[in-house]
């Protein structure tokens, strides 16, 4: 078990090695390079841009650059943010805490109403329960997350469908975190629509996963067998059932963290969530590629990483799974 | 749906892995969703084909008569007030029924488009990797999870951002759109040919196609490809769908088609904006992309069922 955890550890890095060569390529393809920003600014000359070309080494051959970028972001240097006038690493991490929160709160919502909704479709297939969820299952997924937003906001904010609260969030970051205006009723009244809309993507994902894996489960010869003995079916299924049908969906789990995070940055713009998703399309109108570049890095890095630990925990849960 | 599916069958396949075009339509329409999928997508379809002879106004011309600086309503809502546009005005004052109309060709070719541009892509690598394995194979599976672990979205977002950087939002045509969705969505199909090639290709008539001679790309695209398209088939109907949905979060993100062109992506670019004067200009456009999108869904599924009982 160990040197397999070892061995998967070691094989992101140079997956994670490749991604930072595809990044820095087309940071570097981009208009101006790094610099685009300042090509804007009617204030820089051009003897200017030379001179922070060759102070920024831009001069020099791009694989030196490479080595020399990928040392700086190793030491968490990810460069300046000129939409935030800030260093992209400290305003992502003061942004942080407000994205995780939501994706967090998301995440748990769509996973326990994900795995319950596609238990209780499987345990009775084809009723009209497990019709009714399937298909709220295929709207989940084929809506577009941003839509179903408008939505929420013209029923319960423009319509004044009464739901706690509004929808936009007013304080800054600094003030959500701080304990000493920690208000949880107000908090929740701010989470509600924006949870919803980011959990019904994945809980339709969770939900129908967990019907066809549970459903798969309950043809195989150890749930007869189980019956055979004579345990009650509240046994069977929860003992025997649900520890097996519950291994993949760990995987899919994991393979639907990209998803959250995009869907995130259109929620946090819509509802003016005040988080590194919101800033980073604020980045986007402002060219700042430096953040675009530090954000979209710091995403590939926990994918690879969720990836990995869904691997671990997949091998960990299921003994058939060869360690070589 | 169906013309997608090779009839012609490799002399060297004994297993019927390959359905015939009736076969596959008669096991599709027990999927009842599907059927209903497919008869939702028709009408978007010829709406789409004939939104000339169908649109009531020109879609991108402003109401001049009516026009008096508010959205106009949809006439079910108001018969007096809607100056003769079915489903109102959007905030500018441009028929919003046309507006969908011609939307409708956008967003649908987009996806159809930006797919076939993913699949030459992901089954090109996929069968080159699959078939030839080796040192070829571990490379494409590299970049194919390197793509895998950007998620997709922002990953677009930011090349949009640097195409709007480089000239201006004008320069994110359809034509630039479609490869850059197409060109970054391709991994999950190349997977899917890669897995189905390690397989085939040891395969009897395989081996017995390239003991009479046949070249590489004879028996990848003779032999090898007609046995592996039912799941690419499913793959590429559900990915049109992804693709819809894509193309109109870019553009509502303002990253996408531009104004005033008319995609029900970029139709929805200044519904919030508007939430509280014009409901009318952010449902209906949402409401065409959910029944397309839903439809190709049902489809996908309904297509997976008719293909192979035993694909998950």
């Amino acid at each position: 078990m160990f040197t397999y955890v070892v061995r998967r550890t070691l094989a992101a890095i140079p997956l994670l090695l490749l991604i930072s060569i595809l990044l820095f390529v087309i940071l570097n393809n981009a208009p101006g390079g790094p610099l685009a920003p300042y090509l804007q600014n009617p204030h820089i000359t051009p003897a200017d841009i030379e001179r922070l070309k060759h102070n920024l080494g831009l001069d020099k051959p791009i694989w030196y650059r490479y080595v020399v970028w990928l040392v700086t972001v190793l030491h968490g240097d990810f460069g300046y943010s000129t939409s935030n006038s800030e260093p992209v690493m400290q305003a992502i991490r003061e942004r942080l805490p407000a994205t995780l929160e939501l994706m967090g709160v998301s995440f748990v919502v769509s996973l326990l109403i994900g795995i319950s909704a596609g238990i209780f479709s499987a345990v009775r297939p084809y009723s009209l329960a497990d019709y009714f969820i399937t298909t709220l299952a295929f709207f989940g997924q084929s809506m577009p997350v941003f839509w179903f937003a408008l939505m929420l906001q013209l029923l319960f904010s423009v319509h004044g469908i009464p739901l706690p609260g509004g929808y936009q969030i007013q304080l800054p970051s600094a003030e959500m975190s701080s304990s000493d205006v920690f208000d949880w009723g107000d908090r929740i009244e701010h989470l509600i629509l924006p949870v919803i809309v980011l959990a019904l993507l994945n809980l339709a994902l969770y939900s129908r996963f967990m019907r066809s894996s549970l459903l798969e489960v309950t043809k195989t010869d150890y749930m007869r067998t189980a019956a055979a003995k004579g345990l009650s079916g509240r046994t069977i299924l929860f003992k025997h059932g649900l520890k097996n049908a519950l291994i993949p969906v760990v995987t899919v789990v994991a393979l639907s963290l990209p998803g959250i995070l995009g869907g995130a940055i259109v929620t946090e713009t819509i509802f003016a969530w005040p988080g590194a998703g919101r800033m980073f399309f604020n980045a986007l109108q402002q060219s700042d590629i430096a953040l675009m570049m530090g954000y979209l890095l710091i995403l590939a890095v926990a994918v690879v990483f969720s990836n990995l630990l869904a691997d671990i925990i997949y091998a960990w849960l299921d003994p058939r799974v060869a360690y070589d | 749906m169906a013309a997608a599916v090779p009839a012609q069958r490799s002399p060297f396949d004994e297993e019927e892995t390959v359905y015939s075009k009736v076969n596959l339509w008669t096991r599709l329409r027990r999927h009842r969703l599907a059927v209903a999928g497919v008869a939702v997508l028709a009408i978007m379809v010829l709406a789409a084909i004939f939104a000339k002879q169908i649109a009531p106004f020109d879609p991108n011309a402003i109401d001049n008569v009516h026009w008096q600086g508010t959205p106009l309503p949809p006439c079910f809502q108001s018969t007096l007030e809607c100056g003769g546009h079915p489903l109102g005005t959007d905030e500018v004052g441009r028929d919003l029924f046309s507006r969908l109309l011609f939307g409708a060709r956008i967003s649908l070719t987009i996806g159809i488009f930006t797919v076939m541009v993913e699949l030459v892509i992901g089954v090109t690598l996929g069968a080159v990797s699959g078939y030839y394995g080796g040192w070829v194979d571990w490379l494409i599976m590299r970049i194919t999870d390197v793509f895998l672990s950007i998620p997709l979205l922002p990953l677009l977002l930011v090349l949009t951002a640097i195409v709007v950087a480089t000239s201006n939002r004008a320069s994110l045509s359809f034509w630039v759109l479609v490869v850059i969705i197409g060109g970054l969505s391709w991994p999950t199909v190349a997977r899917l040919v890669r897995a189905s090639f390690l397989v085939l290709r040891e395969r009897e008539f395989a081996e017995a196609a390239r003991a009479v001679g046949n070249g590489d790309l004879r028996i990848i695209f003779r032999h090898l490809l007609p046995n592996a398209v039912a799941p690419i088939v499913v793959q590429a109907t559900l990915d049109v769908a992804n693709v819809i949905v894509l193309e109109s979060t870019l553009s509502y993100l303002g990253f996408g088609i531009q104004p005033p062109t008319a995609s029900w992506g970029s139709m929805l670019a200044n519904a919030q904006a508007n939430l509280q004067v014009a409901w009318w200009a952010a449902v209906f456009p949402g409401l065409c992309i959910l029944f397309t999108t839903l439809s190709i869904n049902y489809i996908g599924d309904g297509l997976r069922d008719a293909l192979d009982p035993n694909m998950k």
